[in-house]
């Protein structure tokens, strides 16, 4: 009894069957309600904009203020405009994603298999973010610069041009396994620790949780920022 | 469960990678547009109005600030010009009251020494004119006296 009510479900998904493809349904879910919500504050906060701001507008302007600070540092005064959109919508999707996951009780809300978690703690919401910032960051090179991006892989020396295509392998791969790792261990953990002492005791890991998610999210859009700014770079 | 086929059969693990990674993406890249513009247009356009608004507003008050300064100065050196000029007022009629004051203790002196040059040469002539009487008097009378004697005899 007492493992089938904080049972840890690793691995296990809820699948959802369209024609040949498999979906994790439960992934959908979770992002499709995070998704909503933010959309939904964010659209009060921007219903009426005042120049003065009031309220939830401020806030969004802090959230604007301090998304445009980050991508300003790491991509350069140059195109940081045309990236921040992007970096802003990286942090907001992987933040709340973090802290809807760590947050919310989605455990009360019962699945016929897999439960509801975070997004970020499936792979495949990872590694679509970080191939998403791959690509990115190889647009950002080719749009600015032409075929003189590929100067990059020969910057300083010829003999980084191997180390520097690995770059371009490990970049996604670390981006993604960061942020599942993290993530998916912070579920884990608290699981644990509510499995085993349900009281009190997870609370500190809680709110241990909710800084990583944070710090976690941070992370993720900075990395993604900085690997833009350095594709737009000049070399001289 | 057959009831929703919906829900399909457990399997999987950890890193089970299916098409939950395009549709992922898909969604990421609409939710980007979707961000862009619902929150970063609108919110950058009014934090960046403002932003100007405000840089504007203080590149103006700087400008008043500088031109009331060099009012200030003007104003300052006009005020000292001026002091200056009372000051040469004020001496220049001080000096001006000096001399009439001086002037006029001369012409008074003069004025009085020569009245009383005029009083002594009258004293004295008459002084003299008296003396000339009496000396007249006392011959007259010394003749008389003369006459006098010489006829008694």
């Amino acid at each position: 009894m007492l493992t089938n009510f904080a049972a840890l479900e690793v691995g296990q998904h809820l699948y959802w069957q369209i024609g040949n493809i498999r979906l994790h349904g439960q992934v959908f879910l979770t992002s499709w309600i995070l998704l909503g919500a933010l959309l939904v504050f964010i659209s009060l906060g921007t219903k009426k904009m005042e120049n003065d701001p009031k309220g939830l507008q401020n806030l969004l302007e802090f959230l604007w203020d301090y998304i445009r600070d980050l991508a300003r540092t790491q991509i350069g005064e140059k195109v940081y405009r045309d990236w921040m959109p992007f970096i802003g919508t990286l942090f907001l999707f992987v933040f709340v994603s973090n802290w809807g996951g760590a947050l919310i009780p989605w455990r009360l809300i019962k699945l016929p298999s897999g439960e509801l978690g975070a997004p970020t703690a499936d792979i495949n919401t990872t590694i679509a973010l970080a191939l998403l910032v791959s690509l990115s960051y190889f647009y950002a090179g080719l749009s600015n610069k032409g075929w003189r991006y590929f100067e990059y892989y020969v910057h300083p020396t010829p003999i980084m041009l191997p180390f520097k295509i690995l770059e371009d392998f490990t970049k996604p791969l670390s981006l993604s396994f960061r942020l599942f790792g993290n993530i998916l261990a912070d579920e884990l953990v608290v699981g644990v620790l509510v499995f085993l002492v349900p009281l009190i005791l997870p609370i500190p890991v809680m709110f241990l949780g909710l800084f990583t998610s944070a710090i976690q999210a941070l992370i993720f859009a900075t990395l993604a920022a900085y690997y833009i700014g350095e594709a737009v770079e000049e070399h001289h | 469960m057959l009831a929703f086929n919906f829900f399909g059969a457990t399997e999987g693990g950890l890193f089970d990678i299916n098409a939950t990674l395009p549709l992922m993406a898909i969604q990421v890249v609409a939710l980007t547009y979707i961000l862009n513009s619902l929150f970063f247009k609108p919110v950058g356009n009014v934090v960046e109005k403002r932003e100007k608004f405000v840089s504007t507003n203080i590149i103006e008050a700087k400008n008043k600030l500088s031109e009331v300064k060099k009012l200030e100065a003007e104003l300052l050196t006009q005020l000292q010009s001026a002091r200056a000029e009372a000051q040469r007022i004020v001496s220049e009629a001080e000096n001006e009251s000096d001399k009439l004051y001086k002037e006029a203790l001369e012409l008074a002196n003069n004025e009085a020494n020569a009245s009383k040059e005029k009083a002594r040469l009258e004293i004295e002539s008459q002084t003299s004119a008296a003396r000339d009487q009496l000396s007249k008097q006392a011959d007259d009378l010394s003749e008389l006296i003369v006459n006098r004697l010489i006829l008694e005899k």
